[in-house]
């Protein structure tokens, strides 16, 4: 028998999606951590178990005008409108450094056609450091582009099987929540050949200024995001996990161990981490130490053991009644 | 190094109705501090308000051998956050993070610094004001606010050898008016040739206002901008300010990273002041 001081030391994290082996299921959140370089001094990018960067056209964008970000409670909203550097500069400016500095870097990749998609995809593809992609087809802020193909069951299998065919790379389509099934989206993700999916992206939301009777955004709308939209999240990654077989990366609110193992025993294979990462930066090595915390104290070897590990006894959907 | 403290709140202070100072201690980041940076904070342990708030670094305070071991907060209760910091006791924990962000640039003598500071955009200039007199640099404090009282820390400055020009919009302290009256004349007062260098904190109109009357003299203004932030690290895109590139194109910076200190000339005023 195995005594406690070496047992400890078996714990493993890694996390398997499609050919990419994670070192840890803790991701950075597209969107909420730059490009990765700006958190090098703060955070070893190297022990993450991936950095998803911000979303990226080809070309430049400005993004909305602000105010771009609201409090609400125990979340925010937000409208950036994916300003961004594009794909090009992504690749000549920032690329290099995350390859130097040892971070296992997806990218976030958006389109306002189908041909952008695909486009931005083979220039990532012809680079080298660039581990796997996740196609935004979810961004609720922007006009043209993203939501359309997230929102039609044939759009999101199009766009899912055309980056497919044009890439060696890992594809992983990211879900929108504001559809009324999203396991039917990630069911036809996985037709179309998706390596995983990443699911949720921001809950369209809206808030206004009673004083002045104005929307606090100058988008008007925006994506809700942090703990408020964790129990919804969780509910649609247990959903989604009884729909395909493929890896999902699972998010929405995630500031503790705890909620991150949340996720995977709902059925996530990794997790990413978004809105917690704006009021605690530093949280990475917390919840790295506070699921391997969990796994010793639960006698349980590997992480992956623990993927979809609910118990649910009886399930009866109509029951919910309120 | 950016290290985020959970500092403990060595003295709240409170200077009026609605100002107080807190003193965090924050030894990492005293250490390391430049005029004009700031500090993310927020009392711990709750996620109403979620995210951290962003603060001028107010002052530096130094042990008695004179190393630096705290910093010091000028907050004004507004809203759900700065009420917290109002209400936080000694012995609390606040959140801080820093610093960040890019400094202001302290002049040498012969130059003189003329500092501008609007209600509680007073904060980032003890830090500069520090630097500025132990470089020998000739300083002086335009500080308006609506009421006398509303005037803080004078005697702070007063004693360090910065030269004040107040003024108030009821008249009951300095000028009878805007800020930009004193430093109309003392602007007035200086020839071309005489290099002067300006840094100005405080409400948009404030700062817009200052730097058309500096730019009238034919002089820039570094501007210390205070947009909602929502990280400070230059991950969410939310605090961008705009800004007139090399080319004259307008785009959006990310005020944590490239200032919160502009140049305001590159300052796009129409489009911040809505
Ligand atoms: C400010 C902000 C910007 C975001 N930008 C992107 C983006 O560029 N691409 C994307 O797929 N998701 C983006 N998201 C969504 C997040 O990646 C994540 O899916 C969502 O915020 C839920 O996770 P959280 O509650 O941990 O933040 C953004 C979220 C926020 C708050």
């Amino acid at each position: 028998m195995l005594n406690a001081q070496c047992y400890d030391s078996l714990v493993d994290l890694s996390a398997q999606i499609g050919p990419l082996t994670l070192k840890n299921p803790l991701i950075a959140a597209s969107g909420c951590f730059g490009y990765g370089v700006e958190y090098k001094e703060a955070v070893d990018l190297a022990s993450l178990g991936a950095v998803c960067v911000k979303g990226l056209f080809l070309h430049e964008r400005e993004g909305h005008r602000p105010p771009r970000i609201v409090e609400t409670p125990a979340g925010m909203l937000n409208a950036i409108g994916l300003q961004g550097i594009g794909v090009h500069r992504f690749v000549r400016e920032h690329l290099p450094a995350l390859r130097d500095l040892g971070a296992t870097t997806i990218v976030n990749v958006c389109g306002s056609t189908l041909d952008e998609y695909v486009e931005v995809t083979k220039v990532l593809s012809d680079h080298e450091g660039v581990a796997a992609v996740e196609l935004n087809i979810s961004c609720p802020n922007i006009k043209a582009g993203g939501i359309q193909f997230g929102c039609s069951l044939t759009g999101a299998h199009d766009v899912v099987a055309l980056v497919k065919r044009a890439t060696a790379l890992p594809v992983i389509p990211k879900l929108t929540p504001n559809v009324t099934d999203v396991a039917s989206f990630a069911r036809v993700a996985q037709e179309a050949g998706a390596d995983a999916v990443s699911l949720v992206n921001t809950f369209l939301a809206m808030a206004i200024d009673v004083e002045t009777r104005r929307p606090k955004l100058s988008n008007v709308l925006g994506g809700l995001s942090g703990p408020a939209i964790r129990p919804i999240a969780v509910r649609m990654v247990w959903e989604c996990r009884q729909a395909v077989t493929i890896p999902i990366l699972g998010m929405g609110g995630i500031a503790s161990g705890t909620d991150a193992l949340e996720f995977i025993i709902a059925g996530a294979n990794a997790v990413q981490v978004g809105t917690a990462n704006f009021f605690d930066p530093l949280i990475w090595n917390k919840l790295v130490a506070d699921i391997e915390d969990y796994l010793r104290r639960h006698r349980i070897e590997r992480l992956s053991d623990l993927v979809g590990g609910v118990e649910v006894s009886a399930f009866e959907p109509a029951w919910i009644d309120s | 190094m950016i290290v985020d403290i959970d500092a403990e709140v060595m003295a709240n202070t409170k200077l009026s109705a609605d100002y107080n100072v807190l003193v965090l201690a924050a030894p990492d980041i005293a250490r390391q501090a430049r005029p004009g940076q700031f500090v993310m904070v927020k009392p711990s342990g709750s996620f109403t308000p979620l995210l951290r708030r962003p603060f001028s670094i107010f002052e530096v305070l130094r042990d008695p051998s004179g190393t630096p071991g705290a910093i010091s907060l000028l907050n004004k209760r507004i809203g759900v956050g700065t009420t917290l910091l109002w209400d936080v006791e000694p012995a609390g924990r606040v959140l801080c993070l820093g610093p960040l962000g890019r400094p202001f640039e302290p002049v040498d003598p012969p130059a003189e610094a003329f500092m501008v500071a609007g209600g509680v955009g007073l904060a980032p200039f003890a830090t500069l004001g520090d630097a500025l007199i132990a470089r020998g640099t000739r300083t002086t404090l335009f500080y308006g606010a609506r009421r006398g009282p509303e005037l803080l820390y004078t005697e702070w400055f007063a004693t360090r050898g910065v030269t004040l020009a107040l003024a108030t919009e009821d008249g009951s302290r300095g000028d009878h008016g805007l800020v930009t009256q004193p430093l109309q004349r003392a602007l007035a007062a200086r020839v071309s040739s005489d290099p002067v260098a300006l840094y100005a904190c405080g409400p948009t109109p404030m700062m817009h206002a200052v730097w058309k009357l500096a730019a009238g003299f034919g002089r820039d203004v570094q501007v210390s901008l205070e947009p909602v932030m929502g990280c400070g690290m230059g991950g969410c895109y939310s605090c961008v300010i705009p800004i007139r590139n090399d080319g004259g194109q307008r785009h959006f910076v990310r005020s944590c990273l490239a200032g919160p200190v502009f140049n305001a000339s590159r300052v796009v005023w129409e489009d911040l002041m809505g």
